[in-house]
């Protein structure tokens, strides 16, 4: 007798019942989305997490001779904006420890004193921050690179987030395209299913029968499909590295990229078994 | 050993209603080691009493009793079970198509998770005792009527069930295949198994006399 995936007798013929190659052809297409949500998911976070860290002084202001009075007056005008969260001074030993990269000791230099700020909202205007500010302390200078590098972390994390969303979705239409082949295999088998239930066989038995076969098939299919698309990914990479120097194939979360056939065979055995076995409820 | 007290059958329409009674107040009762005929026109109710006896559907009202099962109340969870100690020859054989002879008796030992070298040696003795043995591994397409027939009752048997039913299992066969199915039906029965066979010809029961219950229009209308 033919033996399923299982390696078990298949009394039910489903090697012909099923639309094997179908199945896998569909079940590779979701495996390869899923595996480009993932991707992108895990490499969306990445960018959001250093962006973050870059745009944590989302603004500064620089103040020329920074007397303790003029830097005195721009933290006043500057914490009484709703719009700052917080402003602090960043010390003259930081300073000269962020600077003597490019220009050595500066101890000898005449440095501008530098307000760190943190925004309530970074939807907040900077030149309105800024006129405000040179107000208060005439010569006062605002940068706001970090506003935008913050907006970017933003979309970053939404694109993580909305590429998890993917990914489920990829599962349900996976699930759903498993729920109509195992449909139409039923229709095909009816009558070998109904002499197996009048021969005795257990609900679960003759759905395990299907639902075996399908994880075999939609484990066969994910493997492609996962394989295909992490070839592509890594290429993409390659490509990209130049311009997202951020992002490596080593940030690649390579485990769960892994487990994506083993995690469609077990949404296909999963799908397929529920759906048989609601099926069979019917029969006395 | 099968216990039938005051059974109406309906089947229900496609809407869902009680639909025509196929059985109307049937009570009989069968013992172990009989041979009962069930005698009468096509849709007298053979077929119904067949298949509440099989636990393919449950009675619309009284009680019907098989191996100790009431059919009725039984959850649906016990039926598989109960299934697996009847055997069943339908008249139009059903046999698995993409099954070889011997697979398609070997099924329900395969379904109790019987042991590979015990199922061999079973079907092939079987087998072997039909006639069969040098026929196995060709699909039932490739056999004759009376071949696929006895194939049929090779898989019914082949568990050694104590309740053999049959539904019309003549029908398709030429007279020499339906003696010898009957001299097989008799041989069992001698054996132990309780045997029940619906047939509309009354020439079976004349040639092979046993118990016969005559039914019409749903309803017992002879039973000695």
């Amino acid at each position: 007798m033919r033996r399923d995936a299982g390696g078990r007798a298949d009394p039910i013929g489903l090697r012909g019942a099923l639309a094997d190659r179908l199945l896998v052809a569909l079940i590779a297409a979701m495996a390869l989305f899923a595996t480009f949500a993932l991707a992108g998911h895990e490499a969306a976070g990445q960018l959001a997490k250093r962006w973050q860290q870059g745009a944590n002084a989302a603004v500064t202001v620089q103040i020329p001779n920074p007397t303790p009075a003029r830097m005195e007056a721009a933290l006043d005008a500057l914490r009484a904006l709703p719009s700052v969260r917080e402003a602090q001074p960043v010390d003259t030993a930081r300073m000269a420890e962020l600077l003597r990269p490019w220009l050595g000791d500066v101890a000898g230099l005449p440095l501008p004193g530098v307000i760190e700020l943190r925004l309530a909202d970074l939807a907040a205007d900077p030149v309105l921050i800024g006129d405000r500010v040179a107000e208060a302390v005439p010569g006062a200078v605002t940068e706001a690179h970090g506003v935008f590098v913050a907006r970017l972390a933003a979309v970053a994390r939404a694109v993580s987030a909305a590429s998890l969303a993917v990914l489920l979705l990829v599962a349900v239409v996976g699930a759903s395209v498993v729920v109509l082949a195992v449909r139409a295999g039923i229709a095909a088998r009816r009558d070998s299913v109904m002499v197996l239930h009048m021969l005795g066989a257990a609900d679960r038995d003759i759905a395990g029968r299907f639902a075996w076969r399908t994880a075999w098939l939609a484990l066969l299919g994910a493997i492609l499909g996962m394989a295909l698309a992490a070839g592509l990914v890594w290429a993409l990479l390659q490509l990209a590295g130049p311009m997202l120097p951020e992002i490596t194939p080593q940030d690649l979360p390579w485990p769960d990229l892994a487990a994506i056939p083993s995690g469609a065979a077990l949404v296909a055995w999963g799908a397929a078994m529920a759906s048989i076995l609601l099926w069979l409820r019917r029969l006395p | 050993m099968v216990r039938f007290g005051r059974v109406g059958l309906a089947y229900p329409t496609p809407q869902g209603d009680p639909g025509q009674a196929a059985l109307r107040d049937v009570s009989f009762a069968l013992g172990e080691g009989s041979f009962t005929w069930l005698l009468g026109p096509s849709g007298a109710g053979k077929s119904s009493i067949l298949r509440l006896m099989q636990a393919a559907i449950r009675p619309t009202s009284g009680v019907v009793s098989v191996l100790g099962t009431d059919i009725g109340q039984a959850e649906r969870a016990a039926l598989p079970a109960l299934r697996r100690k009847i055997g069943v020859v339908h008249q139009e054989f059903r046999l698995l198509p993409h099954l070889s002879a011997w697979d398609n008796v070997a099924l329900p030992l395969r379904l109790v998770g019987r042991a590979e070298a015990a199922v061999r040696q079973d079907v092939n003795e079987i087998l072997e005792w039909l006639g069969l043995a040098a026929k196995a591994g060709r699909a039932p397409a490739e056999l004759s009527g009376g071949e696929q027939q006895r194939i049929t009752i090779a898989r019914a048997i082949i568990t050694r069930p104590a309740l053999l039913i049959a539904d019309e299992p003549t029908s398709e066969l030429d007279v020499f295949e339906a003696r010898r199915l009957i001299a097989l039906f008799v041989e069992m029965n001698r054996l132990g198994t309780a045997i029940v066979v619906a047939t509309h010809s009354e020439d079976l029961p004349a040639r092979h006399p046993a118990r016969v219950i005559t039914l019409a229009e749903g309803r017992i209308i002879d039973a000695p």
